[in-house]
């Protein structure tokens, strides 16, 4: 398995916005920045102050965790990381592009192409096989649906294991299956970030083990993922854990394997050379 | 095809192309299809209200088709550039005919004189009615002896089995000749051979020269216009019935016995052209309602093509009502439609906060349910057509089933198909659906995404 030089947390301004995707050092890419980030709701007469100053950079190939108890602005940290919503204070640059400020069709179109999303639901669209469910967001970025196209989505759907559930719709497969469907879907266009708000919080432990191993490969082979998560065991997985707590970011931790210390906290590696 | 029409079917046209090459819409076609037939029992009857107004459009309009048809036959026969003047009985007035035992009314050959200066008039056939016992031997008839001229038979379309219709030459010379109507001459002549034998008629002898074809009676129309049923005719020359008989028809009936002195009992006029047809029809008018000529109102004019006008206006009044009902049923239809449209939106907000969050612009999102309610209404309107087309070449077959005679009466017309109907119907069902369904579309792509994602 390639050793993926992996960014640490880091809150270094560096000054520096690199523009584009894929270009420039791959490693120190940052694919999202956001500062001192307000949200506030109302509600009636009511106001919710949901973030109150957040501060966060992700760069490349990072395998982030956000955890906090609920009322702590994880969920709309993530809406507001996911382009579905917009910070009512401060910015967000997500590859160098300023989305804070962006109408609706363009965060569609940044939706589309620069971003994966995996639910706890897994919302897949239950008339629809996994092929012409991982096909979606593919309709949304324009793209021409042909046998290359196909070709494709079965080749995600092989990657996630469902090779030989190609044309079962989504009410015949069990809620792992779905939601590998789910990562399939959330892979097709080549996203910067991957977004997963409680992939496993439906699933037993052992799914929700293999779910994860999915995942770690997926980042061990260059893709940045973002989770919400509220387990401790599953924030294991990933190699940074940011916990927040009433609307802003309380600590932000390394959670890199130790490569000596086989035993340390991090990437459960029996799991993953298991479901290899 | 007008230019109305044109550019609906154009418009159509259009969108078919659109839906069937460009992938987009391909693809929404695809998709709302899917969910119809996902929902197939709830598709058909948010459809019906569509299906029965479309088929109402085309049924209606096919009658309303057939009627004028009927009617333009019937004109037709009549002749487009007709016009028909024909002497009236006036109510028995006391003053001036008590002591006559003869009832002198009518168009007179003075009459006739004057209208031979119109120049519009290319035609004058004057013709002379009575009825007149008609005897071969032992047998007899009763038919209706008709005193005319040669061009009687242009002007009514009289189409001749045997023989010859009359000359000029029998009417200067007076000649002692008849033509016999289908059913005089087989009353007649039932095992003879008629032509050049001769009939009896009054104290006269006449010789048959020809044979009428069988014809089908035009229908009387009540006013001026009587029907007329050319197979029990006998044909004489007029100058022969002046000779012969004298002014006076003595009618005999019941018992009483009443003397006319009638000229002439019609006097079909052909105008050159159908332009000139109510023009030269108000100049008859005119001259006839002197006073000096006729003080009183002994005679009736008729213009065939006015009924034209008339089914026309009947036309544009039916044509009237029926985009009222349509617009009715078709309005319910459409707030069917949108109705499950809007049940459907809110079942599907998840389907919504799934397509958005995957980068579905809300363009996208109104393309897709706009879409599907112009697709369902599209196939309401198709099916709505199929049924009524059907029905139009159906009808003959379903009237003859014994359940039918209690729906059509005798003669009722018979459904034509109007083919711009079939436009009109379909472009306002797909119109119904863009205008219901954009409300639906519009409610669909504006949800908040976070809230359809939350959306059980």
């Amino acid at each position: 398995m390639a050793d993926l030089p992996v960014a640490r947390a880091s809150r270094d301004d560096t000054g520096r916005h690199l523009t584009g995707w894929g270009s420039g050092h791959f490693a120190m890419t940052e694919v999202l920045r956001i500062e001192s980030l307000h949200k506030r709701y109302s509600h009636d007469s009511s106001e919710v102050h949901a973030l109150k100053g957040v501060n966060l950079v992700v760069k490349q190939g990072e395998f982030v965790s956000l955890m906090g108890p609920s009322g702590s602005g994880k969920s709309t940290l993530l809406n507001v990381l996911g382009c579905l919503d917009r910070p009512t204070e401060g910015s967000y640059h997500l590859g160098g592009e300023d989305v804070s400020r962006m109408g609706d069709d363009q965060l569609s179109s940044i939706r589309s192409r620069y971003l994966g999303f995996i639910f706890q639901q897994y919302n897949l669209l239950p008339q629809y096989t996994v092929v012409e469910n991982i096909e979606i967001p593919l309709i949304y970025q324009g793209i021409r649906l042909d046998s290359e196209s196909r070709a494709r989505c079965v080749g995600l759907a092989e990657l996630v294991g469902l090779g030989h559930r190609l044309d079962h719709r989504p009410m015949q497969l069990s809620g792992g299956q779905q939601q590998r469907v789910a990562i399939a879907r959330s892979l097709v266009n080549r996203p910067q970030l991957i977004l997963a708000d409680e992939p496993t919080g439906n699933l037993d432990t052992k799914t929700s083990h293999e779910i994860m191993t999915l995942l770690s490969k997926l980042n061990m082979s260059g893709k940045t993922i973002v989770m919400v998560t509220h387990e401790n065991d599953i924030a294991k997985w990933s190699k940074r854990i940011v916990r927040m707590r009433d609307g802003v970011i309380e600590s932000d931790e390394d959670n890199t394997p130790d490569p000596i210390d086989e035993s340390g906290p991090g990437l459960p590696m029996h799991l993953l050379e298991e479901a290899a | 095809m007008d230019a109305f029409s044109v550019a609906l079917v154009s418009g159509l046209a259009c969108l078919a192309v659109f839906l069937a090459t460009t992938d987009k819409g391909r693809r929404g076609l695809e998709l709302a299809l899917r969910s119809l037939w996902l929902h197939k029992l709830r598709s058909f009857l948010s459809m019906l209200g569509i299906i029965i107004g479309t088929s109402a459009v085309i049924i209606l309009m096919a009658f309303g088709e057939g009627s004028e048809r009927d009617v333009l036959e019937d004109i037709k026969r009549l002749g487009t550039t007709n016009i028909i003047i024909r002497s009236v009985k006036p109510p028995d007035d006391s003053n001036t005919n008590r002591r006559q035992m003869v009832a002198t009314y009518g168009l007179t050959y003075s009459d006739l004189e004057v209208l031979a200066t119109i120049p519009s008039i290319t035609r004058l056939v004057p013709m002379r009615v009575f009825p007149q016992e008609t005897r071969r031997s032992a047998r007899s008839h009763n038919s209706r002896v008709v005193a005319t001229v040669p061009q009687y038979a242009e002007v009514n379309d009289l189409t001749l089995v045997q023989g010859r219709f009359l000359v000029p030459d029998d009417d200067e010379r007076m000649n002692n000749v008849c033509v016999l109507g289908q059913e005089t001459a087989k009353s007649l002549f039932p095992f003879e051979e008629p032509l050049g034998s001769s009939v009896k008629l009054g104290e006269f002898v006449y010789v048959v020269v020809g044979i009428l074809a069988e014809r089908m009676p035009t229908g009387g129309t009540g006013g001026s216009q009587a029907a007329e049923d050319f197979n029990q005719d006998i044909y004489i020359p007029l100058q022969t019935a002046r000779g012969r008989f004298g002014e006076r028809i003595q009618i005999r009936s019941a018992g009483s016995r009443s003397a006319e002195k009638v000229d002439m009992h019609q006097i079909t006029v052909t105008v050159e052209d159908i332009d000139k047809v109510r023009p030269t029809g108000e100049i008859i008018r005119s001259i006839l309602g002197d006073t000096d000529r006729h003080p009183r109102q002994d005679w009736a004019l008729t213009v065939p093509l006015d009924r034209l006008e008339l089914v026309e206006r009947t036309k544009a009044n039916i044509r009237q009502s029926l985009g009222i009902y349509a617009s009715i049923s078709l309005l319910v239809g459409g707030i069917g439609i949108m109705n499950v449209m809007l049940a459907t939106v809110t079942e599907r907000t998840r389907e919504v906060g799934i397509r958005r969050a995957l980068g579905a612009k809300r363009s996208d999102i109104t393309f897709q349910f706009l879409i599907e309610t112009m697709v369902q209404t599209g196939i309401g309107g198709l099916l709505g057509v199929a049924f009524g087309v059907a029905y139009v070449f159906a009808h003959a077959a379903l009237k003859t089933l014994p359940m039918a005679a209690m729906l059509f009466q005798d003669g009722s017309p018979s459904p034509i198909l109007h083919v711009p109907s079939i436009t009109w119907s379909l472009s306002t069902a797909v119109g119904v659906g863009v205008i219901f369904g954009i409300y639906p579309a519009l409610r669909a792509a504006y949800m908040d995404p976070i809230e359809a994602l939350r959306h059980v």
